[in-house]
């Protein structure tokens, strides 16, 4: 599997989220997604980056594009250095919230991706990786 | 600073959703919608979102927000012109618009915001 393309944005305030919308959006026409699957992974984008910013105080995005023989896609990885998540599979439930939330963002985010991975830590942070493919 | 405008047509608002939204303005969407329902007596309210290429769960939930208050002020919301893509993702995400009334376009939805009036209307 190749790494084609990379890039790093911030998710440190509300126009950042509309930034991540605007760049997956970019990337997903970019590696030839049809517009159903950029729809879908764009609006796992937005929920996985509103996470980061409203729970995890802030954090960044990396945007890569890869190639796997003929098949391309698309892999998010949002990090923060947040509070971190306790209990994950609770947080993996759907209608579980802390905030003030629906509590859809991460287990309608692993819904809409073909890949989804979370690893967190209490006191240093979360990493939630997505990925869908063409 | 950035609004979003919304109109008066008779005894209904309508607003067209043109821009990606960040949470605020949607927060702000919602509140001004109501209090615009108080200030003008309107009866209905039609949101277009066919500018809108997603719509996730904070969209979702003002959505659902705006259908409920207005139902407490004795009017009703309707949603038109959703895309395709996005109904097909909203289904998937499990975002349920529970008691948003949906029409394809802004003419079907004005006919069934007419309907829904006259309806209430009869059974008082």
């Amino acid at each position: 599997m190749n790494i084609e393309k990379s890039t790093t944005m911030p998710v440190k305030a509300a126009e950042d989220v509309v930034r991540v919308r605007q760049a997956v959006r970019v990337q997903a026409v970019d590696a030839g997604f049809s517009l159903v699957d950029q729809t879908k992974l764009v609006t796992a984008a937005s929920e996985i980056a509103r996470n980061t910013l409203e729970y995890g105080g802030g954090g960044d995005l990396l945007i890569e594009t890869l190639r796997d023989g003929v098949r391309r896609g698309l892999r998010l990885t949002f990090t923060d250095q947040g509070p971190g998540i306790a209990d994950i599979p609770r947080a993996m439930t759907d209608g579980y919230t802390s905030g003030g939330g629906l509590g859809l963002g991460l287990s309608g985010a692993k819904r809409l991706s073909n890949e989804f991975d979370i690893q967190s830590t209490p006191g240093k942070g979360t990493r939630v990786m997505l990925g869908r493919w063409r | 600073m950035e609004q979003i405008p919304i109109m008066k047509i008779g005894d209904c608002l309508l607003v067209s959703i043109q821009v990606d939204m960040h949470d605020r303005l949607a927060m702000a969407l919602q509140d001004e919608l109501t209090g615009k329902v108080v200030e003008t007596r309107a009866r209905g309210v039609m949101i277009d979102i066919s500018a809108l290429e997603i719509v996730d769960s904070f969209i979702g939930r003002m959505l659902n927000n705006i259908a409920a208050m207005t139902r407490v002020l004795d009017a009703v919301t309707v949603v038109v012109g959703m895309r395709p893509a996005v109904a097909i993702t909203l289904v998937e995400l499990g975002l349920q618009l529970t008691g948003v009334k949906t029409a394809l376009n802004v003419d079907s939805g004005l006919a069934l915001i007419r309907r829904l009036i006259d309806d209430e209307e009869q059974a008082d």
